[in-house]
């Protein structure tokens, strides 16, 4: 596959891994990687075992369906019982436990659940059900949401009476900035997330390494990219400095993409966010604006949502914050697995603990 | 959710796109991103293109890696 091939060639990693080593010695340094995509390639082709051993990588907050709190779940759930709503949701979101039920459950119930690939894909679902009103779960990050915001957009077009969004959509900053606080890793540089920053440019990563001294590169997704951008960040804490680069060259730029920020902006507007695990952070989220409060699930629906109740055991919290493994876990790989799992970590493919699963 | 190999445009009509990678096709929401022409690459994430790939940068990488590649098989 072309500008895909390219990028997983086995020599050139072989010489980075050379690279990085010689740079590092035998120094210790803990680098993040943010998005639960890195962490996938990571596993998939066993990029640990070409770093030297004082390299540690542990894995942050950026599966958007890990980070969708248990109560959010619940009040899915809750809306999914009512006669005359249609959830529609990318594909995982079903499976994720909340406390006493998921949507997978639900809809074996005789619920009307529909999966879809696009938020897009729920506007036909409004318009060809005009008697039942159609929730879209609004989860995942500055990738997601101008998609959602589109959406939303064309369904004020159409003038949709029906069609809602329930948000919890996330921005990456101020949940970093979170991390760095509560920081007891040692986090010494972020592998940024590849495809947020294509809409956000690189600007949003300034602070870290200017207030808290934290290198960030932004990289793309194949083997030698993930090497490279090791490599850079292993040059930068051994040259003392911490600045924001980016690897990921032939995707992202440095202002970003302008038209999906202005599409997202029109629609949103930051607010307050609970994350799980690192709880609620303020303006680390997207609430919809006053504007189109029509198509605002939370202001139109009122429903009871249950008291949330925690899987005990799971610690999906702390693997979020990368302050343990899954490997940490009394219940991984016995009473959690992907085909049954206990928490949401396990849930995504894009789940540290499903990641561990598949590859440890 | 997000796919991360760019994929190939090969029908464009209006915001709706038609993408292509390693045989497989797909449709494409085009309007979050300008100037999109048959044969370029894309980024595509929840069913929109989010970026157009920079062929010029891509290759810019690749010759450094190929640079490296032979530095490999010289020692
Ligand atoms: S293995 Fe399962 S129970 Fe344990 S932290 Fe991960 S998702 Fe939670």
């Amino acid at each position: 596959m072309k500008y895909v091939d390219e990028f997983r060639n086995n020599r050139v990693a072989q010489r980075l891994s050379e690279e990085i080593k010689s740079l590092a010695r035998d120094r210790e340094m803990t680098f993040m990687e943010v998005c639960g995509g890195h962490t996938i390639a990571i596993f998939k082709y066993g990029l640990r075992d070409f770093l030297p051993p004082g390299i540690h990588l542990i894995s942050g907050p950026g599966c958007p369906v890990c980070v969708t709190p248990t109560g959010f779940i619940d009040r899915a759930v809750a809306l999914s019982r009512r006669k005359e709503v249609i959830i529609a949701t990318f594909g995982d979101m079903i499976r994720v436990p909340g406390s006493s039920s998921s949507l997978r459950e639900e809809k074996a119930q005789g619920a009307d659940v529909w999966v879809v690939y696009s938020a897009m894909d729920a506007i036909p679902v409004a318009r060809d059900n005009p008697d039942k009103k159609v929730v879209f779960l609004g989860i995942g990050f500055e990738t997601t949401a101008p998609t959602i915001a589109a959406t939303i957009l064309q369904a004020d077009r159409l003038r949709l009476s029906n069609f809602f969004v329930l948000s919890t959509l996330k921005t990456m900053p101020n949940a970093l900035k979170a991390l760095l606080e509560g920081d007891d890793m040692g986090i010494q540089g972020f592998i940024c997330p590849g495809h947020v920053s294509t809409i956000t440019g690189l600007g949003i990563y300034e602070f870290i390494a200017r207030d808290y001294g934290v290198p960030c590169v932004i990289s793309g997704f194949e083997p030698t990219d993930i090497l490279q951008t090791l490599y850079m960040l292993t040059r930068q804490v051994g040259d003392g400095v911490a600045k924001v680069e980016s690897q990921y060259t032939r995707t992202v730029k440095r202002e970003g993409n302008p038209l999906a920020q202005k599409t997202m902006m029109a629609v949103f507007e930051p607010c307050d966010m609970e994350w799980r695990g690192l709880g609620i952070i303020p303006g680390s989220g997207l609430k919809i604006r006053d504007e189109f409060v029509r198509f605002n699930a939370l202001q139109h629906f009122d429903v009871e949502v249950e008291p949330t109740r925690q899987e005990p055991g799971c610690i999906c919290g702390d693997v979020m914050r990368g302050a343990k493994t899954p490997l940490d876990c009394k219940l991984f790989k016995k009473t959690c697995t992907p085909a049954n799992p206990a928490g949401a970590c396990m849930v995504s493919e894009e789940g540290t603990c499903a990641t561990y699963f598949k590859y440890t | 959710m997000c796919l991360a190999v760019p994929m190939k445009v090969i029908k464009i009509d209006g915001q709706d796109g038609l993408v292509e990678i390693g045989g497989v096709r797909g449709g494409v929401n085009l309007q979050l991103v300008e100037n999109i022409k048959v044969g370029d690459y894309v980024i595509v994430h929840a069913g929109f293109a989010i970026e157009k790939l920079d062929e010029e940068e891509a290759q810019k990488t690749i010759a450094m890696f190929k640079e490296m590649e032979r530095m490999a098989s010289r020692c």
